[in-house]
C-alpha cells in the first residue's frame, strides 16, 4: 500500500503491524508504514495522536508491544534464530540501531563537553575512531551546520538554534542512513527556527538520506517532504504528497486539524 | 561562605596553632598532638577513598547491578547505615578476631569509617545519577553507546558536578568520626588530647589546640572541594552567566 522509491528494493524503514500501547492506553494501533530510500517523510497530527512515539519507537526508546520494525531490509526489533524472528538481544539491536540517528526537540547536547566534544564523542567510543579522523570528520560537519567557529563552545555558550545545530551535526557524525527529526524547532524561539530548517533542507538536497519529521510547521512540510503522514488517535488517517494534501485533505479529521493549525499560524 | 574568607580563616587557624606552638603554656602540647593529628589525617584521607569507592560501586550495582549484586549491595548500604559507626569498629576489632580474622587497628579504624561513610555516599551517588534528566540517556541510545559507555562518558561526568556539595560534607563526617579509632588503641588526635589532659590537666590549652587542628583540617577539605566544584563547573557555569 504504501510507496517505495523503487519497488524492486527494500523499503529503507519498515513498520509491520506495530502496536504501542501504555497499560489500557493504546498509542499507535498496528501501524503499518514503509519508507523508501532516500524519502523524505513529515508525521503531522495533533498532540497525542502517537507521532513522536513512531520515531521513539524506531531509535529504540520506547520498547514495542507487537509487530516488527525493520530497517535496511533487516529485522531490528527481532532477529532471526531458527528460521523465525525472536526479540533481539543487545547486540543485535545496536548493529542495526547504528543506522538511525536522532535529533531531539530539546537538544539533548552533553552540556560538560564543546561543540567539538559532543561531535566527535561517540565516534571515538562507538565506531572507533582515531581523535583526528573524529576531529576531521565534526569539524567538516559543523563547517556544513554553519558552526565552523564555534568549535570550542559549551552548549550553553550557544543560542538555542546554533545548539540544535550541534545536535544535527552530533548526529550525522555517526554517519546514519535514517535520521529522525522529533520537533526540532519546537523549543525554539520563531527567529532562530530558519536556520535549523535551512540545515536540514541543505541535507535534503545533498545526501540521499532518508529522513522522518515530526513537526508543526506545516509550512516547511509542504516545501521539504515527498509524503506527508497524518496520524490521529494512533493510527495513519491519511497520508500523501504534501501539496494534494495540503490543498485538498480527503479526510474529515485532517481538514479539521489543518484549519485548526493554519489559523493559529 | 567565598573562597577568601574560607583560606582567611584557615590562615587564622593556622597562624593561632603557630603562636601556641612558641608560647609557655602550650608549647609542650604541640609536638605531641600534632603526632596525632597525622595519625588523624592518613586515617581521613585513606577513608575517604574507600568510601568514594564502595560508594561508586554500591550505587552502580543498586541501579543497573544483577539481582544478587543489588541485593548485596542494598544489604551493604543498609547494614552500614544503619548501624553506629563505634559498633562497626568494635565488631570489627573485637569480633572478627574470633572468627580468625585480626586486622591491624589502622586497618580496622580506615575499612570501619571507609564502609560506613561510604554506605552514606552510595545514596548520594546514587541520587546524582538518578537527577540526570532522561534526555541525556536518550541522546546516548541514539548515539549507540553502551550503558557502559554513556555512564562513563556522559552521565557520571555530570552526575559528579551534583555529588560534589555532599561529598564535602560526608568527608567532614568522617574526619570527625576518626575520634572514635581512639577506642581501638589508636594513637589519634583526640586519643592523644585525653591522655595529655588525664596526666596534665591543662584542659584549657589542650583542647583548644585540639580544637583548632580538627578546624585547619576540616577547612582544608572544604576549600578542596570548592576548587574542585569550580573546576567541575567550568563549561556549565560560563554558559549560565552568558
Amino acid at each position: 500500500m504504501n510507496t517505495a522509491n523503487d519497488a524492486t528494493e527494500q523499503p529503507m524503514v519498515r513498520f509491520d503491524g506495530v502496536t504501542k500501547s501504555y497499560g489500557a492506553l493504546t498509542v499507535l494501533d498496528d501501524l503499518r508504514l514503509d519508507i523508501g530510500r532516500g524519502e523524505k517523510v513529515a508525521i503531522i497530527g495533533p498532540s497525542g495522536s502517537g507521532k513522536t512515539t513512531v520515531l521513539r519507537m524506531l531509535m529504540t526508546l520506547e520498547r514495542i508491544n507487537d509487530g516488527v520494525i525493520w530497517v535496511d531490509g533487516e529485522p531490528m526489533t527481532h532477529m532471526e534464530k531458527g528460521g523465525r524472528l525472536v526479540p533481539a538481544d543487545p547486540r543485535h539491536l545496536r548493529r542495526v540501531r547504528a543506522k538511525v540517528g536522532m535529533v531531539f526537540q530539546h537538544f539533548n547536547l552533553f552540556p560538560h563537553m564543546t561543540a567539538l566534544g559532543n561531535c566527535i564523542e561517540a565516534p571515538i567510543t562507538v565506531l572507533g575512531l582515531s581523535r583526528r579522523e573524529a576531529e576531521e570528520r565534526a569539524a567538516e560537519l559543523l563547517d556544513l551546520v554553519g558552526l565552523a567557529d564555534k568549535k570550542e563552545h559549551y552548549p550553553a555558550q550557544l543560542s538555542g538554534g546554533q545548539q540544535q545545530r550541534v545536535a544535527i551535526a552530533r548526529a550525522l557524525a555517526m554517519r546514519p542512513k535514517v535520521m529522525l527529526f522529533d520537533e526540532v524547532t519546537s523549543a525554539l524561539d520563531p527567529e532562530l527556527c530558519g536556520e535549523v530548517l535551512q540545515v536540514i533542507r541543505k541535507l535534503g538536497s545533498e545526501h540521499d538520506l532518508t529522513m522522518l519529521m515530526v513537526t508543526h510547521q506545516m509550512g516547511f512540510a509542504k516545501e521539504f517532504a515527498d509524503r506527508v503522514c497524518f496520524f490521529y488517535q494512533g493510527k495513519i488517517c491519511e497520508q500523501g504528497n504534501p501539496q494534494d494534501m495540503f490543498a485538498a485533505p480527503q479526510n474529515e479529521r485532517t481538514r479539521q486539524f489543518l484549519r485548526a493549525v493554519m489559523d493559529s499560524v | 561562605m567565598g573562597l577568601y574568607s574560607l583560606s582567611a580563616m584557615l590562615l587564622a587557624a593556622v597562624v593561632a596553632i603557630a603562636i601556641m606552638a612558641v608560647s609557655e603554656t602550650f608549647a609542650i602540647f604541640v609536638p605531641g598532638l600534632l603526632q596525632g593529628a597525622w595519625l588523624t589525617l592518613q586515617i581521613a584521607l585513606l577513608g575517604c577513598v574507600l568510601a568514594v569507592t564502595m560508594a561508586v560501586l554500591a550505587a552502580l550495582a543498586r541501579l543497573y547491578g544483577p539481582l544478587p549484586l543489588r541485593w548485596l549491595a542494598n544489604t551493604y548500604v543498609e547494614v552500614f547505615r544503619g548501624t553506629s559507626a563505634l559498633v562497626q569498629l568494635f565488631w570489627l576489632f573485637f569480633v572478627l578476631p574470633h572468627f580468625g580474622l585480626t586486622l591491624e587497628p589502622f586497618t580496622v579504624a580506615v575499612v570501619g569509617l571507609g564502609l560506613n561513610v561510604g554506605a552514606y555516599g552510595a545514596e548520594v551517588v546514587r541520587g546524582a545519577i538518578l537527577g540526570i534528566v532522561p534526555g541525556q540517556w536518550e541522546a546516548t541510545v541514539a548515539l549507540n553507546m553502551t550503558r557502559w559507555q554513556a555512564l562513563r562518558r556522559v552521565i557520571l561526568p555530570q552526575a559528579f558536578v551534583a555529588m560534589i556539595p555532599p561529598w564535602g560534607n560526608l568527608f567532614i563526617e568522617l574526619l570527625k568520626s576518626t575520634a572514635l579509632v581512639s577506642l581501638i588503641t589508636l594513637g589519634d588526635l583526640a586519643f592523644r588530647a585525653q591522655q595529655m589532659n588525664q596526666t596534665t590537666m591543662k584542659t584549657i590549652p589542650i583542647f583548644t589546640l585540639v580544637l583548632l587542628m580538627y578546624l585547619v583540617m576540616s577547612l582544608a577539605i572544604t576549600i578542596c572541594m570548592r576548587l574542585l566544584e569550580r573546576r567541575a563547573t567550568r563549561g556549565l557555569a560560563r554558559g549560565r552567566s552568558a
